[in-house]
């Protein structure tokens, strides 16, 4: 697991209020919508935000989103692509 | 003719029986104490809000991790509710009916500061002071009538009236009434639990009591 990873799952957990979650609850291929860590549509928002905001990456189809929240993995090889910051 | 009038008599006395409601129960949090019916159930030293709400939460031992995603006002209400809740089993039909004074103004604030920023999606949800009693209906499964009203004070007749009108209405069999107050970090929750249940009489003058009863000061004049 990189540090990115780790870092995400941090952010995710501060970011998103998952109070009695830790990191090493969350595994990197784990959905994190539906029936894995249950985020809701709000949730997908908030982490929109966390994009620009932690990595500069601004989404411009919120569409998007759908691809990129599938799991940690898959966020972080979004991120790494396509950070600015 | 005698026997119309007396027949009419006994029909008003039992719609005026039948008519009659009670506060079944009631929860009132405020100043880090958490009184149901009259008896000091929790305390806290705790001052800072959200500290003070999770202490309450893990108190009642709530298993919700929704909770945490609320705002101040949505939490006090789902506690408040809770408490009462878990001793009486709400109906589907369970109405709603609360007030306070400062709407959602903590969150707006909130909200506002985010703005400068990244304007928070989460807290958006909130910025409205009806969004409380979705939570509590989403939580307790009600599909029922609700209200919120914005009274610049404890307005026992408003709470007394509109509860009174969807029970004798047969809305609704049981409301769950009164008062949920946020502002700068001071709180002041006043819930009960109104039906045909014997126990206090729902009155203007028993809502007022009871609101009054835990308070040395009230915030707002009743």
């Amino acid at each position: 697991m990189t540090n990115l990873h780790t870092e995400l799952k941090e952010s995710i957990i501060e970011q998103l209020n998952l109070e009695d979650m830790e990191p090493a609850d969350i595994s990197n291929d784990e959905p994190l919508f539906g029936d894995g860590l249950g985020l809701d549509s709000i949730d997908a928002l908030e982490l929109i935000v966390l994009l620009e905001k932690d990595y500069g990456i601004k989404l411009t189809d919120p569409a998007q989103g759908k691809e990129i929240f599938v799991s940690i993995n898959q966020m972080a090889q979004f991120i790494e692509e396509n950070r600015t910051k | 003719m005698a026997d119309v009038t007396w027949l009419w008599f006994l029909k008003q006395k039992k719609n005026k029986m039948s008519n009659q409601f009670y506060i079944q129960d009631w929860v009132k949090i405020k100043n880090g104490e958490i009184f149901n019916s009259g008896k000091l159930i929790f305390e806290s030293t705790e001052k800072e809000l959200n500290l003070f709400l999770k202490e309450c939460y893990e108190f009642l031992e709530i298993k919700y991790p929704k909770f945490h995603k609320m705002d101040g006002l949505s939490k006090l209400g789902i506690l408040g509710s809770e408490i009462i809740f878990r001793k009486n089993k709400p109906t589907k039909d369970t109405a709603l009916v609360i007030s306070n004074n400062a709407s959602s103004l903590e969150t707006d604030k909130q909200f506002q500061e985010s703005t400068k920023t990244f304007a928070s999606p989460a807290l958006f949800v909130y910025t409205l002071p009806n969004i409380v009693l979705g939570e509590i209906s989403i939580k307790y499964k009600l599909q029922s009538e609700n209200a919120f009203f914005i009274s610049e004070d404890f307005n026992a007749g408003l709470l007394k009236d509109y509860s009174e009108s969807l029970l004798s209405s047969e809305k609704t069999s049981r409301v769950l009434c009164g008062w949920l107050d946020l502002q700068n970090g001071e709180y002041d929750v006043f819930l009960c639990l109104v039906s045909k249940e014997k126990n206090i009489p729902f009155s203007e003058e028993s809502l007022k009591k009871l609101y009054c009863a835990e308070n040395d000061k009230p915030t707002h004049r009743t």
